[in-house]
């Protein structure tokens, strides 16, 4: 019987504890399937977060290591310097990387420091339980912002992408979402493209997954999915930030 | 040879020496020099130098280099370390080895930039969150500055822990003559296990499998299955890797606790009063921690006081008092905010407490007078109660008492005689009455019935 689709052995075959419609999952798999297409897979060196993709290091069949919150771009970092031959790579959620991890992800980037974030943006934060994140939408009702995100009290959301792609180090910057299919297949294109430009020594890379959180935001995993189209894209337009091999910018 | 050198560095050069190849800081006053050195330094020995955007990136670069399983090192000064404190936690709980030097100023919050020893508290007792220890090495010159900074990687390695050099704002900025030569020999200790847990992009197989860093245990068993392994290896730490100096304790009256910088200020002070005549001797921790406690417990054979020194307002007293645990006075001096004490300070905190009269020794004396009067009184109490059983002794065996004891005697038998004769008269007499009165009853019997005159006798007649 001929195989026509297999699991990459970039994941381990532990479950994910990732709730139904989360799209953890998807991201996930994309960054598996692209290290090991690239031939890298084995001998990259992963930095998980805090956050819903805390444990990633259970998942990501590679060497991985668990970082402080925010502090995984200076984790990868001092990665970096000891193996840079190898592929390194961060995977952080919004609390993670536009708050608490603002100083980190923005100086890896302007350093030029020849790693890939992978971000997940999905405006709140999920693991301890819905509170208001910097990319939460204006109006977005969180356990933290009940009456909704008020822009006069508490500011607007923090667009990663844009700020990021203002400086010299990153060479590649895009913001991709996974809420359909033609959005997947574009996603994994970004990653891998990320990825392949690390290891071409070009600079920093950060892709920007727009991700969903049915549980926190209250919806079902389809309304979820057409939120990100509905509410999200507008507000955080997809597509190349920077690309200092010529893509569109 | 020996070379004029800073001690911040010394530190650094003795680091590369000891095979440091990663280097990654933030500037402040008073180490700025030994992230100086690196930047020069590194390039020239194929390291890496980084100046990270932070404190927290900075312990955070080292986290990563540290897990790739590279010998690291990262230096601050106390508002610095303070920042530092999350990352030395998670490096404590993954288990990563690496060098952290905090050249002290003086706090709290921006405090000062002179020496200071206000961090012994949060060095030696973790720092961060969680339940930790961390080795801690105090230097008291540029020279054993260089000697503790190799060393330190050598702890680090050999239990997978974070170590801290701790000096001060003088060690990091004295110049001292210094041999290098030694610290160019350096070799890593023979015992330091193989780094084959270090995430470095391996090829995993069954043998070699892919390594995880992590200080993350979500069920609590295995968190405390985790937390006991950590405690066998402090417990390993504190039998193994004590340090400390003794000088003239053998017969010290007066033992004092100093380190780094005061050290050397109680040592001047102790050879001025020795000269003076005072019993003074000079404990010196190399190790803050662990301290070293059973060497303090070996000098209450001779010492009757001690006297802790330090530049704060008191924190590694707290450790002499834990280990004389009450047997003997423990006094502190220290100045506080960047003042270093002088040596003719020192020398009359030690002259007051010579002259002063030991309160212990005041005591064992007035238990001594106490107890002499306690035998005095019961021995004189003695001597009378038998004085008196002689007495009463002699009294008794006397011809005068014999005769008395015969007189009474007689006395007695005469009085029962007397007793018996008038009782048997008296039987006689009333057994003479009752036969009258019988008769005269008999006699009223055989006459006829009248009402008698009393009425007492009458009633009983009639029953």
């Amino acid at each position: 019987m001929a195989v026509v689709f297999a699991k990459t052995n970039m994941l381990t075959d532990k479950p994910l504890h990732y709730c139904p419609g989360c799209t953890h999952g998807i991201i996930h798999r994309l960054v598996a399937e692209s290290l090991q297409e690239l031939g890298i897979g084995e001998t990259a060196i992963g930095v998980a977060p805090v956050g819903c993709a805390v444990f990633a290091y259970d998942y990501f069949n590679c060497d991985m290591m668990e970082a402080a919150h925010g502090r995984a771009p200076a984790v990868a970092t001092g990665i970096k310097r000891v193996h840079p031959d190898k592929a390194v790579f961060t995977y952080q959620g919004d609390g993670d990387l536009a708050s608490i991890g603002a100083a980190e992800i923005l100086h890896a980037a302007t350093r030029g420091e020849k790693i890939t974030t992978i971000f997940v943006n999905n405006a709140i934060y999920g693991m301890t339980g819905g509170q208001m994140a910097p990319t939460t939408l204006p109006g977005q009702v969180t356990t933290t912002s009940p009456y909704g995100r008020d822009v006069n009290h508490c500011g607007y959301p923090v667009k990663v992408s844009e700020m990021l792609s203002t400086l010299d180090g990153p060479a590649y910057i895009e913001r991709v979402s996974v809420h359909n299919v033609p959005a997947v297949k574009k996603a994994k294109a970004a990653i891998k493209k990320a990825f392949q430009l690390q290891m071409e020594g070009k600079g920093f890379t950060l892709v920007e997954v727009l991700s969903t959180c049915p549980t926190n935001w209250g919806m079902t995993p389809q309304e979820a999915m057409a939120w990100v189209e509905s509410n999200m894209i507008p507000h955080y337009p997809l597509g190349v930030y920077k690309d200092v091999t010529g893509g569109k910018a | 040879m020996k070379m004029l050198m800073k001690g911040n560095e010394a530190i650094a050069e003795a680091a590369v020496l000891a095979g440091c190849r990663y280097f990654f800081g933030y500037p402040i006053t008073p180490q700025n020099q030994i992230p100086e050195y690196m930047s020069k330094r590194m390039p020239q020995v194929g390291g890496c130098f980084l100046q990270a955007e932070s404190e927290v990136a900075a312990i955070n670069m080292v986290y990563g280099a540290a897990g790739a399983g590279a010998r690291v090192m990262t230096s601050s000064s106390s508002p610095g370390i303070s920042l530092k404190q999350e990352g030395i936690s998670y490096m404590v709980g993954a288990e990563l080895p690496c060098v952290i030097v905090n050249i002290v100023r003086a706090g709290p919050g921006l405090g000062g930039i002179q020496p200071a020893q206000s961090d012994y508290y949060q060095a030696t007792r973790g720092g961060g969150h969680g339940d930790y220890r961390m080795c801690v090495l105090a230097p008291s010159s540029v020279q054993e500055a260089v000697t503790l900074t190799q060393e330190a990687f050598d702890i680090a390695d050999r239990y997978r822990n974070p170590v801290m050099v701790l000096g001060d704002g003088l060690i990091g900025q004295m110049m001292e003559p210094v041999d290098m030569d030694s610290a160019k020999a350096y070799q890593p200790a023979e015992d330091l296990p193989p780094k084959d847990w270090a995430a470095t992009g391996h090829v995993s197989n069954a043998d070699a499998p892919r390594a995880v860093i992590n200080s993350l245990y979500i069920d609590p068993a295995a968190l405390e299955r985790h937390n006991l392994k950590l405690q066998e290896k402090y417990d390993a730490i504190t039998t193994r890797e004590c340090r400390w100096q003794e000088e003239n304790l053998q017969d010290a009256e007066i033992v004092l606790l100093a380190y780094g910088t005061t050290s050397r200020i109680a040592r001047s002070a102790m050879r001025k009063c020795r000269e003076m005549g005072i019993k003074v001797g000079l404990l010196r921790p190399i190790t803050l921690w662990p301290f070293p406690t059973a060497a303090i417990q070996k000098t209450l054979s001779t010492a009757r006081q001690y006297l802790c020194l330090e530049m704060s307002t008191g924190q590694m007293v707290d450790d002499v008092r834990l280990a004389v645990n009450g047997v003997r006075p423990v006094h502190f001096f220290g100045r506080t905010g960047g003042m270093v004490p002088t040596v003719a300070q020192v020398v009359e905190q030690i002259q007051a407490l010579a002259e002063r009269s030991n309160p212990m020794d005041d005591l064992e004396k007035k238990l001594d007078e106490l107890a002499g009067q306690v035998d005095k009184t019961m021995s004189q109490l003695g001597d009378k109660l038998d004085a008196m059983g002689k007495k009463l002794e002699e009294k008794l065996q006397s011809p005068q008492t014999q005769q008395k004891v015969q007189d009474i005697k007689q006395g007695v038998a005469s009085a029962a005689e007397k007793a018996k004769t008038g009782v048997l008269k008296g039987v006689e007499y009333l057994t003479d009455t009752l036969g009258d009165v019988v008769a005269g009853i008999r006699s009223q019997a055989a006459a006829p019935e009248q009402k008698p005159d009393d009425g007492d006798s009458g009633k009983g007649a009639e029953e």
